[in-house]
């Protein structure tokens, strides 16, 4: 790992040296904030976790996972509160939590006469609120907030690390992983007939989901990490009817909204995590209005020519 | 030359949906090449049957095999190709009709080397290609091919999911409810496609609902209410008696006696 950790520092500055190219070009007064380092973490990792959101919130949106997805990303705290306690990496106890909390929601849907919506309500809150207690007793009110809300400009090198890895993993799960994936999010008892392990599969994108969440931890909160997880997934499916440029559109909105967030809440000094859902939930509204097939006037439009026809 | 080793050969079988009995003390063989038409009121137990194939679901008691082995090593052959009822899909999916049909060979090229896995479709393995340009020409949906999925009618969907399953090139056929709200030119198409398949010596299984095709294509029909009610070609097992038993259920059905396909 020793010998690693220079390796992936080198990275971390050639990415960061990347960004920093296209940010010059914006007028001098945009550009200015990213002079500093901090401001320069931030940005490589709202990048990271635009893109990697971007990606997952496409299957999170098609398999209509969404409510699944909150229930994760607020299953994760007990397992940070943990993870603080033993001084262990936060990264490692939300999995933990994240995974416990999705095998458990399994299991109780599986066993009982209890149905999916109630399980995820169940197993989410009950989690949360002890992640909630286990904080109030260690932690200050300020650090709680941090985590309920993100904190993108604190992002430490270690926690961007984290990310960048996480967004590698991901990635390449997705790429190696296609299309099972894609044919247990379109059919899933298609990709049964065809002898897929599916239960492999399903539990597999929960482990991509929970890492996701993870990373995006620091960035934009546990709180509204879920909308990261939907907006550029459901902007996206408004504005095209292929996959692949589905995955596309929404890592450009995940990234979009990420980059821009961040500049907004720096120059008008407020919450980044909350600018950038904000911004994502703007790029989703203007899809819903304008997308040239699916949005509301082009659907309106269609209604108003056929009537003048007939 | 005919494979003496049945499709489908099922042994007291039974079959339980949450405590619910949806199969009971099944007890069939269909023989390979032959065109099955599975018949039976709502809630009899028919998708099961087919469930009980694809492994969506499990099996209480009982044998099932496929062409002699399990179930789930034919699905890895990939030796079974379902198409399942319409209400099932996903028609917003953002999907072509081509990609659509593609899926279908997505369990062949799990045996395509590695690399051709991880490249764009356009560089791999050109059967695939093929293979789904001849389901779409088979089922008159070729001009349709760079569609999305959603903006298809009723007859046309069904036509898409008969493609899917005929681009997987598989020894059986299973067909949930095939002719279930298509348009009469679209049956029409879909029988023939059918037949086609079966005279290239595949089995074709299908639930149906449709008493008139069954009676003209159908090699053998199965009667299920639960229990088998009773098997045989269609002239014996669609007339007017045996219907009205079906319709009842079949309370003195032949508890695992055995009836074998002529």
């Amino acid at each position: 790992m020793s010998q690693l950790e220079p390796f992936a520092l080198g990275v971390i500055d050639a990415l960061t040296a990347l960004l920093m190219m296209a940010v010059n070009l914006l007028p001098e007064n945009l550009a200015a904030p990213f002079e500093y380092r901090f401001m320069q973490r931030a940005l490589l990792t709202s990048v990271l976790v635009g893109a990697i959101c971007g990606l997952l919130s496409c299957y999170v949106v098609l398999k209509r996972w969404s409510l699944l997805g909150d229930a994760i990303s607020h299953a994760v705290l007990p397992g940070v509160a943990v993870a603080y306690l033993l001084g262990w990496p936060f990264f490692i106890g939300a999995f933990v939590t994240g995974a416990l909390t999705s095998l458990g929601i399994g299991a109780i849907e599986r066993h009982t006469r209890i149905k999916s919506d109630a399980a995820m309500g169940l197993m989410f809150t009950a989690a949360f609120a002890l992640g909630i207690v286990i904080i109030s007793k260690i932690a200050t009110s300020t650090h709680l907030m941090h985590i309920l809300f993100g904190n993108v400009l604190g992002v430490k090198t270690s926690a961007l690390l984290l990310t960048l890895l996480a967004s590698l993993v991901a990635l390449l799960a997705i790429w190696l992983a296609y299309r099972p994936l894609l044919l247990y999010t379109f059919d899933p008892q298609q990709a049964q007939a065809l002898g897929f392990n599916t239960g492999a599969i399903h539990y597999g994108l929960i482990m991509l989901l929970t890492l996701t969440i993870v990373a995006s931890l620091e960035t934009v909160g546990i709180i509204l990490v879920v909308a990261m997880l939907i907006t550029p997934g459901a902007t996206a499916h408004l504005l095209t009817d292929r996959f692949t440029t589905m995955l596309a559109i929404s890592v450009a909105v995940g990234v979009t909204s990420a980059v821009v967030g961040l500049m907004l809440s720096v120059s008008l000094d407020v919450a980044s995590g909350g600018t950038i859902v904000l911004v994502a939930s703007s790029l989703f509204l203007v899809a819903l209005l304008a997308a040239p097939r699916h949005g509301l006037v082009a659907r309106h439009w269609r209604r108003w020519r056929l009537n003048a026809q007939a | 030359m005919i494979d003496p080793v049945p499709a489908l050969q099922a042994r007291r079988l039974c079959a339980a949906y949450h405590q619910q009995t949806v199969l009971e003390d099944i007890t069939l063989s269909l023989p390979q090449g032959q065109w099955t038409a599975i018949v039976g009121p709502n809630g009899a137990g028919k998708s099961s049957l087919l469930n009980l194939v694809i492994g969506s679901l499990a099996p209480l008691r009982g044998e099932l095999r496929i062409l002699g082995k399990s179930p789930a090593s034919q699905r890895r052959a990939g030796n079974i190709a379902y198409m399942a009822q319409q209400e099932h899909m996903e028609w917003d999916f953002p999907i072509s009709v081509r990609d659509t049909v593609l899926t279908g060979r997505y369990g062949l090229m799990r045996h395509d080397p590695l690399w051709q896995r991880l490249v764009p479709r356009h560089w791999a393995n050109p059967s695939h290609r093929q293979a789904v340009e001849a389901a779409l020409e088979a089922v008159d949906m070729a001009d349709y091919a760079a569609r999305p999925i959603g903006a298809l009618s009723g007859g046309q969907k069904k036509r898409v999911m008969l493609a899917r399953a005929l681009a997987q090139q598989a020894r059986i056929l299973l067909l949930d409810e095939p002719l279930a709200g298509v348009d009469p030119p679209s049956e029409a198409l879909i029988l023939a496609t059918l037949e086609r398949e079966r005279s290239a010596g595949r089995t074709v299984i299908m639930v149906t609902h449709d008493m008139p095709s069954a009676r003209v294509h159908a090699d053998n029909v199965l009667l299920i209410n639960r229990t088998l009610v009773g098997m045989g070609t269609p002239d014996e097992m669609l007339s007017d008696a045996m219907l009205a038993r079906l319709a009842v259920g079949a309370p003195e059905a032949r508890h695992g006696g055995t009836r074998v396909a002529a």
